[in-house]
Order: C-alpha cells, then structure tokens, then sequence
C-alpha cells in the first residue's frame, strides 16, 4: 500500500478521482442547487463561462439552451455517471468473479464451458452487444447498470481463471482441503481473496472504460434518459448548439477524460505495486 | 496449419453463437415484430394473420431453423423502416467501415510503433514522461466526444474540412482527381478521431512490451556484441516486441470496431456503426440482427487475420502449438 502511494502516477490519478468522486458526493454544497428552471429561461440561455445572468447569479461553466448551469448540471451528472461506473465494475467483477473461479477451481467439461462461454463471450464486440440489447429494451439508468455489468465480466473471468488455477496447487490450498473445508469454501474463503489485487487492477480499468461506453450509449440516445443529466447525455445536448456554445458539450467530455485518466493511472500504479510485490516475494523465496 | 482450421472453426462457433444469441434476445424482448411491422393502427385480427405469415406462431425450434437457414443463404428481409432490403444496405456500408477501421489501424499502430520505441529509448526521461502523460488522456477521451470538438475546430471555427459523410453533394459531377480530395477530405475527420484514440493505446502497449524485451539476455548479448544501442532496439528488441504488439491489434479489434460505431455515428459516415445506431434508434430489428451478426463477422475474421499475423513475425510459432493468451 505504501508503495502505491510511492509511485506519483497512482498518488496523481487517485487525487484526480478523489477530487471528481467528492465534488459530486457534495454537490449541494459545491453548486447553486436546482436550477432546472430558471427564473427568466429566455435571458439565461447560452451565457459564456465566468459570467453573471440577469439574476447575479453566476455561471462558472456558462449556460445551455434551456439556460441551466453547465457546472450544477456537471456535477449532478457526475453522481450518475460515477454510480453507472462502479456499480456495473461491480456487477462485472462479481460474476466474473464467479465464472472465474469455477472455471480454474473445476476439472473437466464445466471447466471447459465456463472457458469456452468466456472466450465467446470476449470476441463479441461489447459495443454492438449493447446496441443490440438497448434496441430490445428501451434503456434507463439501472438498465444500463445491468448491460454494462453484463457485458464487462469476461476479461475479469479470464484473469481470475488464471489466478485460481495457479493458486490451487500451493501448499495451503491443500492444507485447508486436508483440514476437511468443503471444496468451494476453500475456493471461496482461502483461493479468491488471493487473487483480489489484479482483479482490482482490471476493475480500475474497467471503471474509466464503462463510464465511456455509458457517456457513448446515452450520446446516441440509448442510455441514461433525460432530463436526468449524465455526462453522455450532456454531451449529446451540446452537439445542436457546438457552434455557439461550445462549453456545453466540452466541459462534460473534459471531466470524462479526467475520470479515465485517473482510474487508469490508478490501475497502472496498482499493477507496478503489485509486480514489485511478487518480485520482493519470489526473492525472499 | 492446424491452427488455422482450428482458429477457423472457433470463428465459426462465435458467428454461430452470435446468430442464436441474437435469436434469443429478440424472442425475449418485449414487443411484437408483427406489432412493429404493420404499425399502431392494425387491429388485433391483421396482427394474428402478420403473426402468422411471418411464422411467428410456430414453435421456437422450427422458427430458430428457418431463420438460421434464410440467414445464412442470405434472406434478411427488408428494412421496416425504409423498405430496402437489409442485404444491399448492409453490403453498400461495410466497404466504408473497413475502410476507416483499416486506415486507422494501420495509422494508429504505425505512430503508436513509432511513438512508443522513440519513449523505450528514453525510458524515464522528461519527455518519456509528458509523452506518457500524452497516451494516457488521449486512450481516456470518448470517441465521439473528440470527434465533436474536431468538428467544432476545423468545421465552424476554422471552416477547412467537411463534417459529415463521406461525399460532397457534388461528388458525382467532379472530375476524378477532385472527387478524390472531396473523398480525403471527408475521410480527414473521421479518420483523425480513431486514430488519436487509437495511437495512446498502441503508443503505450508498444513502450510496455518494448521495455519487458529490453530486459532480456539477448540485448545484453547483442550489446556486448558492440551493436550500437539503437541497432539492438530496433533490429533485435522490436523483433521480439512484435508478436505481443500484433496479438494486441487482433485483441484490439472488438474495441477499435466498437470506437467506429460511435465515431461514424457522428460523423455520419455511411459505414456499418451508422446503420447500426440508426436501425437501434429506430428499431428496426431486422437490420439491428443482420449489422450485429456482420459486425461480429468482421471482428472474427480481423482476429483470425491478426492470428497470422502473429505467426508471420514470430517463427517459433509454427512449430508450437499456440498459447492462447
């Protein structure tokens, strides 16, 4: 852990998310609240950055169309955008967790389906799955949730099949089969915890990607509805008005990228801590 | 050889299993394709007699087997909402998309080669570190998000490049040599917009893998040799960097394929993505079907291509049997 806070590209990319993550948990306080309807729609609409409207009130992002504040909007956004994020990484890494494990833990032909499900199910491309999936079910926010956990699984499946399969010829694995456990408790209480570090690794990853791919879906109408502001949806809504309102589709999209970058140097500090780890380990062996 | 049928066969399974599983999905999905077809005001009677011309009153197993048997002779039906059969919409647009995800790939993975050899030489330097710093946002920006502000730059601000299409309403009275800069330039945006997104990702994998070769005895080896560094790097560490780096492309392509649907969705490019975005929108499932199982098509055989691939630089390959990553 000290080590991860040794490197500056995870000491970097966790400040970034810390920051975005708590500015959205604390968006009461950091914006001017709900303005979903403004006093005067008409004189609110398409002010500039850092400007005041008739009201006094100021706009740091400037306004769109329907004279909302692009920060208050951001930030309220950034909840649901961040949710959609960890809790399909969520949903992603339990069963990939689950199919993963049982994939490395078993012998024979389950094991060999649950592979072959896997690797089906990786040479898809997750965008048209979700194309597909949201022509059949007309999406919102919690489906959404649910595609993107059920597409994201397979490549956390792989890696803790991998982990699994070399964990469970270690000494303590039959130790503890020995003492009698139950075959899937020992896989559940002494195997998995075991290969948690990389399955963070791909879940910080994974964050920054399934954000993206909301933010995609919700573009082309397809994800979060509106009025309910998501990054994605946001950026759909500046598309109409790039010409002479630039701010509105490209302050979403910049804090869009900070996300990702943050989770992806998070993960990629996440990953050196963790080989210099297994180095230390395999010298002190 | 064997591996290739057997790379072949896989192949097969996935198409297979794609058409089954987008079989399923539309017998579960709520909504009737009769429903659908024939619009709000049919009444239940002309929905029952829809249903049934359409044999969607027979059981699943019979109705799985013709739909399998007309997909693969190539029967897709006709647009629900434009009436044209799927086959030609579809077989004018995935000659575009090719197009695009080809140049891109090959511009993203030259730069990103080039880019990422240039970082391993200077490993640990300033400027290794801005340029890492450089690969990572550009791998974090949303396709379709950098593509809007291109557009917002080049087309309404500096008004130098086209935003849409693939063609200039005038195309077809152009001269040849000027048809092709219309061409250019309408592929210009597009074109820059994936291959930013994707030369990080290739700019990084490549520093990685590069970085991973320089480690090993054969550098030391050539080095002692009295090679000049750069010599090693590129004649002998870029060797054996090279199978990770193809694999990855043949990995990449379900991801680049995806970043093509949303960038030819705003850029409207006449490709597979923007049928596909379109049909969804609509809902036009006859064409979602058949774009969702030619996409997959694609992406199998863009992996089997990259398999190849790998074994075209990598000798060792031949005689192994293939791990699988």
């Amino acid at each position: 852990m000290s080590a991860l806070w040794r490197d500056r590209r995870s000491a970097v990319g966790g400040a970034l998310l810390a920051v975005v993550i708590v500015t959205a948990l604390a968006a009461p306080f950091v914006t001017a609240g709900d303005v979903d309807v403004p006093y005067d729609v008409v004189a609110t609409r398409f002010l500039a950055p850092l400007s005041h409207d008739v009201h006094g009130a100021f706009h740091l992002l400037g306004t769109d169309r329907i004279g909302r504040d692009v920060w208050t909007r951001l930030v309220y956004g950034g909840r649901i955008s961040l949710a959609i994020g960890f809790l399909s990484v969520a949903l992603s890494v339990t069963l990939g967790m689950l199919v993963g494990g049982l994939a490395g833990w078993w012998r024979g032909w389950p094991a060999a389906a649950l592979t072959a499900l896997t690797d089906f199910a990786l040479a898809l491309p997750r965008v048209v799955v979700l194309l597909l999936l949201a022509a059949l079910w007309r999406p919102n926010t919690s489906l959404v949730i649910l595609f993107l956990g059920m597409t994201g699984w397979m490549p956390v499946a792989r890696l803790v099949r991998g982990e699994v399969q070399t964990l469970s010829t270690h000494p303590f694995v039959e130790g503890a089969r020995a003492s009698g456990a139950r075959p899937l408790w020992v896989l559940w209480r002494h195997v998995l915890p075991n290969a948690l570090t990389p399955v963070f690794i791909i879940a910080a990853l994974g964050v920054g990607n399934a954000i993206l791919v909301e933010a995609g879906l919700s573009y082309f109408g397809l994800g979060v509805q509106p009025p309910t502001p998501s990054w994605g949806n946001m950026i759909a809504s500046g598309r109409d008005t790039l010409v002479n309102a630039p701010w509105v589709a490209a302050a979403p999209g910049v804090f869009l990228a900070l996300v990702v970058v943050g989770c992806t140097l998070v993960g990629d500090g996440l990953r050196d801590a963790m080989s210099g780890q297994r180095s230390a380990l395999s010298r002190q062996l | 050889m064997r591996m290739l049928v057997h790379r072949a066969l896989t192949g097969i399974a996935v198409v297979a299993g794609v058409l089954t599983l987008t079989f399923l999905l539309l017998q579960t999905a709520p909504g009737d394709p009769a429903e659908l077809l024939l619009g709000p005001t049919a009444t239940p009677a002309q929905i029952a007699a829809g249903r049934h011309s359409l044999g969607l009153d027979r059981p699943l197993a019979t109705q799985y087997v013709e739909w399998l048997g007309r997909f693969v002779r190539g029967q897709w039906g006709s647009s629900i909402v434009t009436g044209r059969p799927v086959r030609e919409m579809l077989g004018a647009a995935w000659p575009a998309t090719v197009r695009l995800v080809l140049l891109s790939l090959l511009l993203s993975y030259g730069l990103g080669l080039a880019l990422g050899a240039w970082q391993a030489a200077r490993a640990g330097s300033r400027l290794d570190t801005s340029l890492s710093v450089v690969s990572v946002s550009l791998v974090a920006l949303p396709g379709f998000w950098l593509g809007l502000m291109l557009v917002a730059v080049f087309t309404y601000l500096l008004r130098v490049l086209p935003a849409f299409g693939a063609a200039g309403f005038d195309a077809d009275v152009l001269g040849p040599w000027a048809r092709f800069v219309d061409g250019v330039r309408h592929l210009a945006l597009p074109l820059a917009t994936l291959t930013l997104i994707g030369v990080g990702g290739a700019a990084r994998f490549v520093r990685g893998s590069l970085l991973d070769a320089l480690e090993q005895p054969f550098v030391v080896t050539a080095r002692a040799k009295g090679l000049s560094a750069t010599r090693v790097l590129l004649g002998h560490a870029l060797r054996n960097a090279a199978t990770p780096v193809v694999t990855l492309l043949g990995l990449s392509l379900p991801a680049l394929f995806s970043g093509a649907v949303f960038v030819e969705g705003v850029f409207a490019w006449p490709g597979v993505g923007r049928v596909l975005v379109e049909a969804v929108q609509a809902r036009d499932y006859p064409v979602v079907m058949a774009a969702t199982a030619i996409s997959a098509l694609l992406v199998v055989l863009g992996n089997m291509l990259a398999d190849i691939g790998a074994v075209a630089v990598d000798p060792r390959l031949r005689t192994r049997e293939p791990a699988i990553p």
